[in-house]
């Protein structure tokens, strides 16, 4: 289960509906090992299109030295689909690196209602599993009640 | 003579879970032949037909080796070799 605040989520998605009709992305980092995503950084879509998104390497590396610097690790990696279901396609798949990470997918088409959808990608494996979004004060109760 | 490689999360399984390397060698392409040495399965991941596989990153300091000279970009004492597995996706 991923555990997020709602003005997470709505900053994912106005990220999404602006960039439409390009795929979105980015990631929410967290400290390591907390499950608790917080610090939200958009990322550059060097790909620049409507069926694939990638990182721009430069970026990438700023932004990962700087988790590593801060004690925190990409809790969440988003991204958006502009013409398909918020589920993960065989790219997204094929190239998941981060098995600690929560996949979240937003669809920004009209037809696809549930448009926002979280995924576990290990070893190849899609696993889809609930958002609880939940305010700042009440997401550290409710892990900690999910650790009992 | 030491170089430091800085290990991606998910590659830790293949260097004991080690975040950093400290290796010796001239080019990237040493560093990933000795990597391979120590922590046999490694090189699999990264290369391909003797390339930098399209979805990872290899930087030599700041910089992407694609916008250096690749496997034979030079690598120097105190030098840092970062392996990223590029963001990517459809
Ligand atoms: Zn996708």
């Amino acid at each position: 289960m991923l555990i997020i605040t709602p003005r997470l989520i709505e900053v994912m998605i106005a990220q999404a509906r602006k960039e439409h009709p390009y795929e979105t992305c980015g990631i929410i980092a967290g400290v390591e090992g907390s499950n608790k995503p917080k610090r939200l950084i958009p990322m550059q879509n060097v790909a620049q299109s409507r069926t694939f998104f990638q990182f721009d390497s430069k970026q990438q590396l700023q932004v990962w030295r700087e988790m590593t610097a801060r004690g925190e690790e990409p809790i969440v990696i988003y991204h958006s689909h502009t013409d398909s279901a918020a589920y993960p396609s065989r790219e997204d798949v094929l190239y998941a690196s981060e098995p600690q990470a929560h996949y979240l997918i937003i669809s920004t088409t009209n037809t696809h209602s549930d448009s926002v959808r979280s995924f576990r990608i290990v070893n190849g494996t899609v696993t889809e599993e609930r958002i609880k979004q939940v305010a700042e004060q009440e997401a550290a109760l409710t892990m900690r009640l999910e650790m009992v | 003579m030491a170089i430091t490689v800085n290990i991606p999360t998910i590659l830790r399984p293949l260097t004991d879970n080690q975040r950093r390397v400290e290796l010796s060698g001239a080019t990237v392409q040493d560093i990933i032949e000795n990597l391979e040495q120590q922590h046999t399965g490694i090189k699999e991941k990264l290369l391909a037909d003797g390339q930098v596989h399209q979805f990872i990153n290899i930087y030599v300091n700041d910089d992407d080796i694609r916008f250096s000279d690749g496997l034979a970009t030079a690598v120097k004492e105190g030098d840092s070799v970062t392996i990223l597995p590029s963001v990517a996706g459809g």
